[in-house]
C-alpha cells in the first residue's frame, strides 16, 4: 500500500523520477496548495524497495510492506 | 516520520530541495548502525540545511552562521557520551566557518558532520558560494563566477579527518551507508552531499526542475576509484564537470575528546566530570 | 581547608572558577588575560574538567555555549580584540539564556592598542556590543581577592539569571600580585533539572521572576531545540510574529531590570556627610580610596562609591548619592563611558565631573585630590 500525504507533498516529482518500476505518474489532482500530486498508478509493480520513501524530501510517502512481506529489508544493507 | 516533530511540519524547504532526502538517509544510516535517536544531539549553523535539526525530535543547537562545529566541540567535550551530529551547508562550513571545519578535522574530534553542498546561498536568495562551479550564475555573479571552488572532501582529508565520503542526493542508499560508517567512526567524520537547490541554483543555471538537477547529478557522478584511475592515466581533463563520489578516507586515529578525558583521568585519578553544573558541592 | 596564596589576579580568577564549579574552559591566548587560560590548563584536568584551546575567540565562546548545554559550568577569558570577536555569540547566549562566564581583562584600545597596558575601554561594549536589545551583567573587581570572589559570584549570577556574565577586569588587576584567602567552601548555585516530564516541560517558559529556572542538559531526553531565532516557550522558531518577538525580548530584559536590586552591588565610604562623592570601579578604586583619605586628612568632606556591578547600572544607589552630594566625580580609565550613566541618573541633583585617563597608567591620588580642590575652589 503506497500512501502520499497530500498535506506534505510539494509536487517535486522526484518519486516519479527515481522509481525503478515506474510505479508513479503525474496526476491531474491538485492538493489544497495547488500542487499536482504524484499517483502510484501501477502499484502492483511495486517491489517495496522504498527508494521513493527515501528520496521524498517532504516525508510525504509511506510504502507499507505486505503483512507477510519484507520486514527484514532494513537489515540487508 | 517517527523521528520528526510533527507539530512543525510541513518543513520550510522549497519543493524538491535535497535537505529532506538527506535527512531520510540520515535516519536510515542511523537505524542500520543500531543507534537510537535518544543518543544523538544535533548542532547546526545558519542556512537552509541548518534548519534540519529543528524538525528532529532530539536535543539540538541551532547556532550562529559558520560556528556550528565550535559549539559541537564544546558539547562533545562537555559530555563525550553524546553522539553529536552537525548539519551544515557549503556557505556555513566552507566560507564563514572554514576555519572551524579544518581545526575540527585536525583535532579528529568525534563529530559526524553532514555538509549539504548545494553550491549556492539559498536562504538569502542565490548568491554564489565557495563551492559554486566555475562559470555558474548567482545573483552576486550575474556574469558567471570566475572563482575556483573548494574541493571540500579533499580539503577535510588534508586537514586530518578520519572518515570522509561524498555522494549526491540521487544516491540515497550509498549516502545512508556512508552516514552509518560516519556515525560508527570514533573521530571526525565528514559526509559531503552534493544537493540540489532548484529554486536558486537550478533556475539560474538551466536546470529548471528538481528532476533536471538530480538527473545531472546522475550523469556527472563518477566513482572515486574510476576518477583516481583517470588521474593516474593522465586523463584528468575528463573529470571537468564531474562529481567524484565515494569514500575519500577511512582511517582511524587518536580522538580529541578521548584525549581530554584521559588527561583528566591521569591528573585527578577520577572519571571526567559530566553534568557537574547540577552539583551543589564539588571537591576542590 | 582555607588556603592562603600570593598570586596575580589572573591566577586568582582561575582558582575562583574551579571553586565555583567551572569544569570547562574554551579560549584563545591573548594578552593580558592569557594566564587565566594557562592556569586553567593546569587546574582543570586535576579536577576532572576540560581545557580546550580553540582556533579563535569566536569558536572559544561557541565551545563554551556548547559545553554549557552539555551540563557544565563553562567559561572563557579574553581581552578587547577577542571580546570584539565574541560579540555575535554573546547575543546568541543572551537570546538562548545560556549560563556562562566571560572574563575581559581590558587593555589599551581600540584595535590592537596597548596589549600590556590597563584600560577600561570596553565598558560600553559590554553593554551594547552585540546587536539588539539585551541586558548584560558585568562585575568589576578592584583587587586580587575580589577577582577570586567575583569569579565565584559571576558563575552564581549566570546560573540564577541564565545570562552570560562578564567580569570587567583590567590589566592592573590581572597582573597585580596580592595575598588571597581561598575559603574551604564557597556558596555555589547549582543548575536545576526540570521536574516535569519531557512532554509537559516548556524549556523557555519563565517560572519565577521572568526566569526559566530549569535547564535540562542535552542527553536527558527533553529534546530541547535551542535556537538564536526568536522562539516561543517550547523553543520553536517564531521569527515573523511581532508579538512573539516582543514577548521574548521584553522578558529577556525584564529578567535583569526587574531583578536589578538583587543583582547590583555597591560599596560606599565616607558618603554620609560628603559634599563631593567619587564614583568609580575596578583598578582606579585603589587611587580613589587613597585620594579620599588624603582629602579627609585635609578636612574635606569627600566620600566614594565603588560600583561592583557596572551592569545592570546601580541606578537607585547612584540616585541616593546624587541626593547627598553636590558634586560627583567619576574616575575611570577611558575618555568617558560610565560617566554618561552617572550623568543620566544624577540629572540636576548633583553636578557630574569626570577625570579621564588613557595610556595605561592608573590615576594618581594627587590628580584626584587636585580635581576635588578645583571643585571646592581651594
Amino acid at each position: 500500500m503506497i500512501k502520499v500525504d497530500p498535506n506534505l507533498c510539494k509536487g517535486c516529482d522526484l518519486c516519479i523520477e527515481v522509481c525503478p518500476q515506474k510505479v508513479y505518474e503525474n496526476s491531474s489532482k491538485l492538493n489544497k496548495k495547488g500542487v499536482y500530486l504524484p499517483c502510484p498508478k501501477r502499484e502492483k509493480d511495486c517491489t517495496k524497495c522504498h527508494l521513493c520513501e527515501l528520496i521524498c524530501p517532504d516525508q510525504a510517502i509511506t510504502v507499507e510492506d505486505d503483512k507477510m512481506g519484507n520486514e527484514g529489508d532494513e537489515s540487508n544493507d | 516520520m517517527k523521528y520528526l516533530r510533527k507539530d512543525r511540519l510541513p518543513n520550510i524547504f522549497c519543493p524538491g530541495c535535497g535537505n529532506g532526502t538527506i535527512l531520510n538517509s540520515f535516519f536510515r544510516g542511523m537505524e542500520s548502525e543500531g543507534i537510537d535517536l535518544k543518543e544523538i544531539a544535533m548542532v547546526s549553523g545558519i542556512g537552509c540545511s541548518s534548519r534540519i535539526p529543528g524538525y528532529v525530535k532530539c536535543d539540538s543547537l541551532h547556532t550562529t552562521h559558520g560556528r556550528a562545529i565550535s559549539f559541537a566541540t564544546g558539547l562533545k567535550v562537555g559530555n563525550p557520551d553524546l553522539n553529536v551530529v552537525v548539519f551544515t551547508g557549503d556557505g556555513d562550513a566552507a566560507s564563514i566557518g572554514g576555519n572551524h571545519l579544518i581545526h575540527a578535522a585536525r583535532r579528529n574530534i568525534n563529530l559526524t558532520v553532514i555538509c549539504i553542498n548545494n553550491t549556492i546561498y539559498g536562504m538569502t536568495g542565490g548568491q554564489i558560494s565557495p563551492t559554486s562551479p566555475e562559470g555558474s550564475i548567482g545573483t552576486t555573479a550575474p556574469y558567471g563566477t570566475r572563482d575556483k571552488p573548494f574541493n571540500l572532501s579533499e580539503l577535510v582529508v588534508a586537514a586530518g579527518a578520519s572518515y570522509v565520503a561524498r555522494w549526491t542526493t540521487i544516491q540515497p542508499l550509498q549516502l545512508s551507508n556512508s552516514i552509518k560508517k560516519a556515525l560508527n567512526n570514533p573521530g571526525f567524520s565528514f559526509v559531503e552531499v552534493v544537493s540540489q537547490c532548484p529554486t536558486y541554483f537550478g533556475r539560474k543555471n538551466k536546470l529548471r526542475t528538481p528532476v533536471d538537477m538530480v538527473k545531472s547529478f546522475k550523469e556527472n557522478a563518477i566513482n572515486k576509484r574510476k576518477a583516481d584511475k583517470l588521474i593516474a592515466d593522465g586523463k584528468e581533463d575528463e573529470l571537468i564537470g564531474k562529481i567524484i563520489v565515494g569514500e575519500f578516507i577511512n582511517k582511524k586515529r587518536a580522538e580529541f575528546s578521548d584525549n581530554v578525558c584521559n588527561l583528566s583521568k591521569q591528573q585527578c585519578g577520577e572519571e571526567h566530570a559530566t553534568k557537574s553544573a547540577y552539583l551543589s558541592k564539588l571537591e576542590y | 581547608m582555607t588556603k592562603e596564596l600570593f598570586v596575580q589576579g589572573n591566577e586568582a580568577c582561575a582558582h575562583g572558577a574551579i571553586k565555583a564549579g567551572c569544569r570547562f574552559f574554551g579560549g584563545y591566548p591573548i594578552t593580558p588575560s592569557t594566564e587565566i587560560a594557562e592556569d586553567l590548563a593546569i587546574l582543570l584536568p586535576k579536577h576532572g574538567g576540560s581545557f580546550v584551546q580553540m582556533e579563535d575567540e569566536i569558536s572559544a565562546i561557541g565551545a563554551v555555549i556548547g559545553a554549557s548545554w552539555s551540563g557544565m559550568k563553562a567559561m572563557t577569558s579574553t581581552s578587547g580584540p577577542g571580546f570584539s570577536l565574541m560579540q555575535e555569540n554573546i547575543g546568541y547566549a543572551q537570546i538562548t539564556e545560556t549560563p556562562l562566564v566571560i572574563v575581559d581583562v581590558q587593555r589599551g584600545s581600540p584595535s590592537t592598542g596597548q596589549p600590556t597596558m590597563a584600560a577600561q575601554g570596553d565598558m560600553m561594549q559590554m553593554r551594547w556590543g552585540s546587536h539588539g536589545d539585551y541586558e548584560p551583567i558585568a562585575i568589576s573587581p578592584s583587587s586580587v581577592q575580589e577577582f577570586f570572589d567575583f569569579t565565584v559570584e559571576a558563575f552564581n549570577l549566570s546560573e540564577k539569571y541564565r545570562v552570560p556574565v562578564i567580569i570587567a577586569a583590567d590589566e592592573i588587576i590581572g597582573h597585580m600580585r596580592e595575598k588571597i584567602i581561598i575559603p574551604h567552601e564557597v556558596e555555589i548555585t547549582p543548575r536545576k533539572m526540570p521536574k516535569e516530564t519531557p512532554e509537559d516541560f516548556l524549556p523557555f517558559k519563565p517560572t519565577k521572576n521572568h526566569i526559566p529556572e530549569y535547564i535540562p542538559a542535552f542527553g536527558e531526553g527533553y529534546n530541547v531545540h535551542v535556537t538564536g531565532l526568536t522562539h516561543d516557550e517550547r523553543g520553536y522558531p517564531d521569527a515573523s510574529s511581532p508579538k512573539a518577538h516582543s514577548k521574548l525580548v521584553t522578558r529577556l530584559c525584564d529578567k535583569i531590570l526587574k531583578n536589578r536590586e538583587k543583582i547590583v552591588a555597591t560599596e560606599t565610604k565616607f558618603c554620609d556627610d560628603a559634599d563631593i562623592i567619587i564614583a568609580s570601579y575596578g583598578a582606579p578604586i585603589r587611587s580613589v580610596s587613597a585620594a579620599v583619605s588624603l582629602a579627609r586628612d585635609e578636612g574635606l568632606k569627600v566620600g566614594y562609591i565603588k560600583i561592583n556591578t557596572p551592569w545592570p547600572f546601580p541606578e537607585k544607589q547612584l540616585e541616593e548619592i546624587a541626593e547627598i552630594a553636590n558634586d560627583i566625580v567619576v574616575v575611570e580609565m577611558n575618555l568617558g563611558q560610565m560617566v554618561h550613566e552617572v550623568e543620566r541618573i544624577a540629572k540636576d541633583n548633583a553636578k557630574v565631573h569626570f577625570i579621564p585617563k588613557i595610556g595605561g597608567n592608573l590615576h594618581k591620588p594627587e590628580e584626584i585630590l587636585s580635581k576635588i580642590k578645583e571643585i571646592k575652589k581651594i
